[in-house]
């Protein structure tokens, strides 16, 4: 049996390179699956897997769904619109109400940060984090890490540049604790107004402009300039954000030859990153839909197949 | 008239006095102090008299707390006057000033007399109003500032909601000052920080939460300190958490602007640490700050920059704290932990028992005019026995407070409230 000594995946931060190696050798197993013509096995035959998604999203809930599917699991989509629901006591109700039907595993995004937490404390079964607010995204870097290590054959010591709205992005906070702890080399390249306030202590190298920041990078990870979030001004207009920070042939240069271009999705072509780009030769991006739902299988399987699970309630 | 009291062989710390000496107290039976010292040893006693032996405790004046969040009317589920009167006494707190943010707001003088009114009636402590600055604490119109003074309001504040309007502010002051009030203000700024929920910081970039910035809080401070100068009104800023406030304070005394401040206990005694994974009852306004404002505040209050310590007690129930982080409302409960916790400080050796009686009791009796604050001789019988020593755990379900929201939670104290008298009679007793 595995050993992974966790209940939950609730974030990043908190595992081990020998936890996020564990992940990856089995999500290495799990595309082989993905791969075959019969893709359904019967690992989790029997349980039942509960995605509580509070905020829209088509991609990630997807791949939950499938990765559960492929295992054998019983998958319900519960989609809450994020207007009238997003308030805790529902949030808490509404996971309270899921607990009594005995689900093994949730699944949950919600767009506030401690949310996946907050409900793990509710709950008797596993609850994987698919997104909370600005916090962490976890299964995203596992994804990332998982198309990285079978490009480059490593995570260690590979220069990893990270470009845009750090400041708003969950993903970017994930991968930065992922890629730190497995021995990468963060770079993060961003207007200072879309970045956070102690970044340089998060253990990464802080760079302003695009051409510096992705010199002898060997991945190039580009972030959604997520405009509906944009309470304030953050940037002056889309033009001038693309003139700096989006990536085209030209800035993609500066990285080595084979440097790896990233997009966790959706993207705005034309606004973070050039459609010759998103579409050229160096774009793993479809790749990393497909690791995703590796990670996603891997992650759900390790849960709740792992014998070092907290006693059921 | 009650029955006179004596209490024998206890330590007696009075700031208003300077003086800490081993003594004997003497209540008479209207309720108001005849002795309190060495001298008082040998006076006899009055007749009829109740006398206790209190060797090893100490006697210091009841504590007097400037900021309570209580919820009548409107919330009396999360607490109401009785009940945080209750808790009061529990924590050596003989008087406190109610927050005027209740439903209504206090902005009336029908109000104002009904908080008196239930106070009198059902209160083991002595409770004054304060009254909201503006009406509906909308920072719109001033409130009939005259009326409300003479009904028994003793400071007019804002409560929770910063007053973002100079011009207001500046009416407000300048109309204030001629009736003597004190206007207790806290500093936030309606834009910078404005949808932060705990301090800017690395902590807060890696739990994704927006953070408030120290400038959101020393920029409207500073503002708030040039149009009290302009007006020359006495204002009292009421929960300041960075050093940088302290000295914008000091700077603007050097100038002469009729200014104090009071600090939050649970900015001199907890960090933004403390919020660990999303622990809401550490969601706080002003935010819980670095460990180095914390040290650094501690410092100013020892060195009496910062005039006065408050609980803050914000009364929150599961409705309003069991959400999520960024959706939890702020605010902890404080009256019965205000005197444990400021121990720390004694304790730790940061701040003299002589200040740290001061800054709980006899400056913000001083500031906002209150018969209390002192054990001289004629004044009312609140009094707090102590002992400094006494090691015990806090348990939230011990808590009288209708609410539980205490950030201590199972934390350990050393010294407690022993006993707590109001006027003379004993209103609480472990």
């Amino acid at each position: 049996m595995i050993t992974f000594p966790h209940r939950h995946l609730l974030g990043i931060k908190g595992l081990t390179e020998q936890d996020i190696t564990l992940l990856l050798d089995r999500a290495d197993e799990a595309v082989k699956i993905s791969r075959q013509r019969e893709k359904k096995t019967s690992s989790l035959r029997g349980l039942t897997q509960i995605n509580l998604f509070f905020e829209a999203s088509t991609r990630t809930q997807s791949s939950f769904e499938l990765a559960g599917k492929r295992l054998g699991a019983d998958v319900m989509n519960m989609s809450v619109g994020n207007s009238s629901v997003k308030k805790g006591e529902t949030l808490i109700d509404t996971a309270m109400t899921l607990n009594a039907m005995h689900p093994d595993v949730l699944v949950v995004r919600h767009s506030s940060a401690g949310a996946a937490a907050l409900l793990a404390q509710k709950v008797s079964c596993s609850v994987v984090n698919a997104g909370d607010g600005q916090h962490e995204h976890p299964t995203q870097a596992l994804l990332d890490a998982l198309t990285i290590r079978r490009a480059k054959g490593k995570l260690s010591r590979i220069i990893v540049a990270i470009c845009g709205d750090v400041l708003h992005s969950r993903v970017a906070r994930s991968n930065i604790l992922l890629l730190n702890q497995m021995g990468a080399r963060v770079r993060v390249v961003a207007p200072a107004t879309l970045l956070p306030a102690g970044i340089e202590q998060m253990g990464v190298e802080v760079y302003h402009s695009m051409i510096e920041g992705l010199k002898d990078a060997d991945v190039v990870m580009m972030l959604r300039l997520q405009r509906e979030r944009m309470a304030g001004s953050f940037v002056p207009s889309v033009r001038e954000y693309f003139h700096y920070y989006g990536l085209d042939s030209e800035k993609l240069k500066a990285a080595k030859d084979d440097a790896l271009v990233m997009h966790p999705g959706p993207m705005n072509r034309g606004v973070e990153i050039a459609s010759e780009i998103a579409d050229g030769p160096q774009s793993v991006i479809e790749q990393q839909v497909e690791m995703g739902v590796a990670v996603r299988m891997a992650v759900m399987e390790t849960l709740l197949l792992s014998q070092n699970q907290g006693p059921r309630l | 008239m009650t029955r006179p009291l004596v209490l024998q062989n206890l330590r007696i710390v009075d700031p208003s006095r300077s003086l800490d000496e081993t003594g004997t107290i003497v209540v008479g039976g209207d309720g108001r102090i005849l002795a309190a010292g060495k001298d008082a040893q040998n006076q006899g006693v009055p007749a009829g008299a109740f006398i206790k032996d209190c060797a090893g405790l100490v006697a210091v004046p009841g504590l007097v707390d400037a900021r309570v969040f209580v919820g009548e009317p409107g919330s009396e589920h999360r607490e109401t006057i009785e009940s945080a009167a209750r808790a009061a006494a529990i924590g050596g707190v003989t008087s406190f000033i109610a927050m005027p943010d209740t439903d209504p707001v206090i902005d009336d003088i029908a109000l104002v007399e009904f908080v008196q009114k239930t106070a009198r009636d059902k209160a083991l402590v002595n409770v004054h109003p304060a009254a909201a600055l503006t009406k509906g604490l909308k920072g719109e119109e001033m409130t009939e500032f005259g009326l409300l003074r003479d009904a028994g309001a003793v400071c007019f504040t804002n409560g929770r909601k910063p007053l973002h309007d100079a011009l207001v502010l500046r009416r407000a002051m300048t109309y204030a000052r001629e009736f003597g009030a004190v206007i207790a203000l806290e500093a936030r700024d309606k834009y910078l920080g404005a949808n932060g929920v705990m301090n800017e910081g690395l902590l807060a970039s890696w739990l994704g939460l927006p953070g408030i910035p120290r400038e959101s809080e020393i920029i409207p401070l500073e503002r708030d300190l040039r149009i009290a100068g302009l007006t020359r009104a006495a204002y009292h800023a009421a929960k300041i958490s960075v050093p940088e406030s302290a000295d914008a304070v000091r700077v603007a005394r050097e100038r002469g602007v009729n200014v104090t401040c009071g600090i939050s206990i649970n900015n001199l005694t907890l960090n933004e640490n403390d919020i660990g994974e999303y622990r809401t009852f550490f969601k706080l306004s002003p935010p819980l700050r670095s460990e180095d404002d914390r040290v650094a505040m501690v410092e100013a209050l020892a060195d009496g920059t910062i005039d006065i310590i408050v609980s803050s007690h914000d009364p929150q129930d599961v409705d309003t704290k069991r959400l999520p982080f960024g959706d939890a409302a702020d605010g902890a409960v404080g009256l019965e932990t205000l005197a444990a916790a400021a121990l720390r400080l004694h304790h730790s050796g940061q701040v003299p028992l002589m200040r740290l009686i001061d800054a709980l009791s006899t400056r913000p009796a001083a500031t906002f005019g209150l018969d209390a604050g002192t054990l001289k001789p004629g004044a009312k019988a609140d009094i707090a026995i102590l002992d400094l020593d006494e090691p015990w755990i806090l348990y939230r379900e011990a808590l009288v407070s209708r609410s539980k929201n205490t950030p201590f939670e199972n934390a350990r104290f050393t010294g407690r409230v022993v006993q707590t008298y109001v006027a003379g009679k004993l209103v609480h007793s472990v």
